[in-house]
């Protein structure tokens, strides 16, 4: 009888304790189990947003995202990942390449994340897969999108590409928002408008077994997909301009001179930049890299060539400003100058000498001793401050990444980059456009413009406008300044010397001349060999990659200004006869084709 | 008049009618057909409403209260007599288990024998009392030492040979059985303390003879989230299904986890966890309430035997119903091992509930078989 109550007691405090335990986890831990609950069986999926498209001037696509299946495998899913692989090689075609993007993009992905072994599956690949899935736990067909660049190598430069998010760039990016998201904008506009193009990320929270099956949608957010954009590029201006280069290496930039639209960029060669989408191959990687052309260099920003004569405008403009010069002011061309005191001769590119000089015939038939003489009289320093208010020197501030500012050299550069004294003598080369001195094709478009515009300067860009999420278009802001201390005069003093330069007899541009509109123009010719002291240059022998860059800059019509060119050809010998008709071509194009039937 | 108060009848007002004619007890009847209604009830939910599964219970319930009402029949002076007899036909079978026996789980615990297949170590949790009250009550209690030392060793045998199945939970079981009885008889306060120690020292004795899946089970019990995925993957599961349920539950058939299957088990071992989850700490006490109810009505019935050995076995048959209870609460929520012992009455499968309903038979037949004594 006793022991029995013992027993009692002993079951009644054993039930409280139990009582006690449920407490403790029902009710004092109730919100921690609630949460890990929640954990099990909800689970937010991203919804990865449409990227956005891009258009040229007249509403052509030049990226897209076309529908791709790829095969992926889910490394938690996949029992044996190796032995996975071997068997799928046996179905589809999966090469080295394919395998190393494996391979790198599993270290950066986490487990229960799919990762592609296979892209761009043909319809016979898919079926294929299909009828085999069930020997491959883990692995799944995916479509997706995949973005497109219909117009290939001729948008390549501009537009730039998209591809896999690296290491670095998911440091830098809200993780969160690119939660479903595989693919950036590397360069072009495509990095630049990376924020507008994205779109902001959707989340679906969905409710999961313990096998992970989704069972029901709880909420669902959509996401918002990314802004089209709406470029100045006008791709019959891009194509012309890059028909035009035909075999010719080279850059050119058209500026709308009123807006500051860039209506082409062009640098040959170009690449297919749908190659990078999903990871390019490493052999043709190493082909584009290790190609003397170098296509993967964009020269139209990039590129730095001396401008050569091309800077003559600009150098008489600063003469008259400084007043240093008349217009009329007449200076002798024996063919060669010398400082005073110095043996050294700096040679004319004709030999024999062009005589008299004046302003206006020193730039139609671009005499060198007259800017030389120029030069020397207006000093580095007046030469350098003037020339940076056109640009050069500094980057334009497009829209693009990348852009490389050129050199416009002056005492304090020469002091801090080469720690030596400024000499006389490169104060005569830089006045002539060589030497040290160094410009991208964009900065002379931008600083022709620039002198088209009668010294408003307007910051060049890609984009013109971007579709809203409400539907409307905004218009991107347009930059410019005003060079308000140029004389009137003094512009169309040099302005009627470049119309010369292509309208009269003996103009260097002479050929390109336009009886449907007037056209400004400056040749120019860039050594990329230096020519020695009293060794003659003879142009059929020299071989291909030491011949001379022909350049040339433009802007039509004279009186009302609508197009700014600059045309960079590599070894192409004289700006005149190679870069000139090429800046033809495409202000034709531009000015005369509304005018045609 | 006839109240389910376990106090409210006297020797002299024994009820009348059907209940006493069948020698059933009323409030004992009324608990355990309670209990095992709101097992079906659970048992729907956990099953995924299944309706195959609460029919297959139905016909094992049947069974079960079938024999518990056939036990209830016997006067007890039978079952004492069978003791010895069927306490050795068990250890036999348990030896044969070993050379014949049927694997099931990996472990070996059945007997094919022919038409059915039986489970001998489920005999053995009524047999081995039933044996020691027997023993013990030959002679004038408290025992002396030899009788214990004999009744000791009368335990261990079928215990050891049920823990080499490898049948835990069982063992533990029928050993508690006897640890009981030996309690219920009175041995001194010093053999109990001596007892305790010796148990206590021989943990590290017993963990050298365990099974190495036993003792993974005892690691995960002391540390689940060491292997969240793969041991302690039930522990936890089924501590996050008890703690989500709160203070109200999820409701019926709204348990999540036990619903999108994160907890295994969940009709079986770990039923528990989807009353927790689905009634709250408000449905856990009302279950708890009514075992406690069931528990002091057998405990009640030991203290109005009228032999010893009736007040040995009644007591120890209903202990043991209480540590199913203990052992598995504790289990499914964490503060025990994972040993195989289900929730009584309400987790699905046959054999352990014709077991423990067969001891509430005998419980009934002690209380209903009583000799009206003149006051």
């Amino acid at each position: 009888m006793g022991r029995i109550i013992v027993a009692a007691i002993i079951v009644t405090l054993t039930l409280l304790l139990l009582l006690t335990r449920m407490l403790y986890l029902q009710v004092l831990n109730h919100e921690h189990f609630t949460t890990l609950s929640l954990d099990n069986r909800v689970k937010l999926e991203p919804r990865p947003p449409t990227r956005g498209l891009i258009y040229d001037s007249h509403g052509t696509i030049l990226a897209q995202n076309l529908p791709a299946y790829s095969l992926d495998i889910t490394p938690e899913k996949t029992p044996d990942i190796e032995a996975t692989i071997q068997a799928l090689s046996e179905i589809m075609p999966i090469n080295e390449d394919d395998r190393k993007r494996f391979k790198r993009l599993r270290q950066q992905r986490r487990r229960f994340d799919s990762i592609p072994i296979r892209v761009r599956l043909s319809d016979e690949e898919v079926a294929r897969f299909a009828v085999n899935q069930h020997r491959f736990p883990g692995v799944v067909v995916q479509a997706k999108l995949l973005r497109d660049y219909p117009l290939q190598e001729q948008t390549a430069h501009v537009l730039g590409y998209v591809g896999r998010i690296n290491k670095q760039e998911l440091q830098k990016i809200d993780a969160s928002n690119y939660s479903g998201t595989t693919h950036i904008g590397k360069n072009g506009v495509e990095r630049t408008y990376e924020n507008q193009l994205h779109g902001s990320v959707g989340l679906q929270q969905v409710e999961v077994n313990a096998k992970g099956r989704v069972l029901r949608v709880l909420e669902n957010q959509p996401p918002q997909p990314g802004e089209n954009l709406h470029l100045f590029l006008d791709m019959d201006l891009q194509a012309t301009a890059m028909e035009a280069l035909k075999d010719y290496n080279g850059a050119v930039a058209a500026i709308d001179t009123r807006t500051g639209g860039v209506l082409a960029l062009v640098s040959k060669p170009g690449y297919d930049p749908n190659l990078f989408v999903e990871g390019i191959s490493s052999k043709a990687y190493k082909t584009l890299r290790d190609s003397l052309d170098k296509p993967l260099f964009n020269r139209a920003i990039r590129g730095q060539y001396p401008p050569g004569s091309t800077v003559k405008p600009f150098i008489g403009l600063a003469g008259l400003e400084k007043g240093v010069v008349s217009f009329n002011q007449q200076t002798y061309c024996p063919g060669f100058y010398q400082l005073p005191g110095h043996e050294h001769k700096y040679r004319d590119w004709k030999k024999t000498g062009h005589g008299q000089m004046a302003m206006e015939d020193a730039i139609i038939q671009s005499c060198d001793v007259y800017y030389y003489e120029l030069a020397r009289t207006l000093g580095i320093d007046r030469l350098h401050d003037f020339l940076t208010t056109f640009g050069f020197g500094s980057r334009s501030g497009i829209d693009l990444t990348g852009e490389r500012s050129g050199l416009l050299p002056s005492r304090e550069w020469k002091r801090k980059a080469r720690r030596e004294p400024w000499y006389p003598g490169e104060t005569l080369i830089t006045g002539i456009g060589q030497g040290y001195f160094l410009t991208t094709p964009l900065q002379l478009a931008s600083a022709t413009a620039t002198l088209a515009n009668r010294g408003q300067r307007i910051r060049p860009r890609m984009v013109e406008s971007i579709d809203l999420p409400d539907g409307t278009r905004e218009a991107t802001r347009m930059e410019s300044t005003q060079l308000s201390q140029v004389d009137p005069e003094h512009w169309e003093q040099v302005i009627q010397a470049m119309q010369q330069v292509v309208e009269g007899l003996r103009g260097t541009a002479r050929r390109i001349r336009s009886d449907h509109y007037s056209i400004a123009g400056k040749t120019g010719t860039a050594q990329v060999f230096t020519v020695k002291q009293d060794e003659e240059y003879d142009e059929a022998t020299v071989e291909k990659r030491k011949r001379d860059h022909a350049l040339f800059i433009a802007f039509a019509p004279v009186e009302e200004p609508k197009i700014a060119v600059a045309v960079i050809v590599e070894n192409g010998g004289h700006g005149g006869s190679v870069a000139a008709p090429i800046a033809r071509k495409v202000m034709d194009r531009y000015l005369l084709r509304e005018a045609r039937p | 008049m006839t109240g389910i108060s376990f106090t409210q009848e006297s020797q002299l007002a024994r009820p009348t009618g059907l209940l006493a004619w069948l020698h059933l007890d009323l409030p004992l009847l009324t608990g355990l057909m309670l209990l095992s209604g709101v097992g079906l009830v659970i048992l729907y939910s956990a099953g995924d409403q299944e309706w195959a599964l609460i029919q297959r219970q139905l016909v094992r319930l049947g069974i079960a209260f079938g024999v518990m009402i056939i036990l209830a029949q016997l006067h007890i002076t039978h079952l004492r007599r069978w003791s010895p007899w069927l306490y050795i036909a068990g250890v036999l079978m348990l030896v044969a288990v070993i050379f014949f026996g049927q694997t099931g789980k990996g472990a070996q615990r059945w007997l094919d024998l022919g038409f059915f297949r039986f489970q001998p170590s489920e005999m053995m949790k009524l047999a081995l009392p039933m044996m020691i009250a027997w023993y013990l009550a030959e002679k004038r209690l408290p025992p002396k030492r030899r009788r214990l030392l004999a009744a000791a060793i009368m335990t261990l045998i079928p215990v050891l040979l049920i823990a080499k199945q490898p049948d835990l939970g069982t063992a533990l079981l029928v050993a508690s059985a006897g640890v009981f009885i030996l309690f219920l008889a009175g041995i001194g306060r010093q053999l109990i303390s001596i007892f305790a120690v010796s148990m206590a020292a021989l943990g590290p004795v017993i963990w050298f003879f365990m099974h190495e899946y036993q003792k993974r089970r005892v690691l995960t019990f002391l540390n689940p989230e060491n292997d969240p995925l793969g041991a302690g993957y039930h522990i936890i599961q089924s501590k996050i299904a008890i703690g989500s349920g709160g203070l109200t539950g999820k409701g019926w058939l709204n348990g999540t986890q036990s619903h999108l299957e994160f907890l295994p088990e969940r009709h079986t071992d770990f039923v528990f966890a989807v009353i927790s989850e689905e009634f709250g700490l408000i449905g856990v006490a009302a279950l708890l309430a009514l075992y406690f109810f069931i528990i002091l009505r057998g405990l009640y019935i030991a203290t109005q035997a009228q032999d010893t050995f009736s007040r040995l076995l009644g007591g120890a048959l209903t202990l043991v119903f209480f540590v199913y209870l203990f052992v598995n609460i504790g289990m499914v929520s964490g503060v025990l091992p994972v040993v195989g012992v289900p929730l009584p009455l309400i987790s699905y499968g046959g054999t352990s509930l014709v077991t423990i309903l067969a001891g509430f038979g005998i419980l009934m037949s002690i209380h209903t078989h009583r000799k009206l004594l003149p006051t």
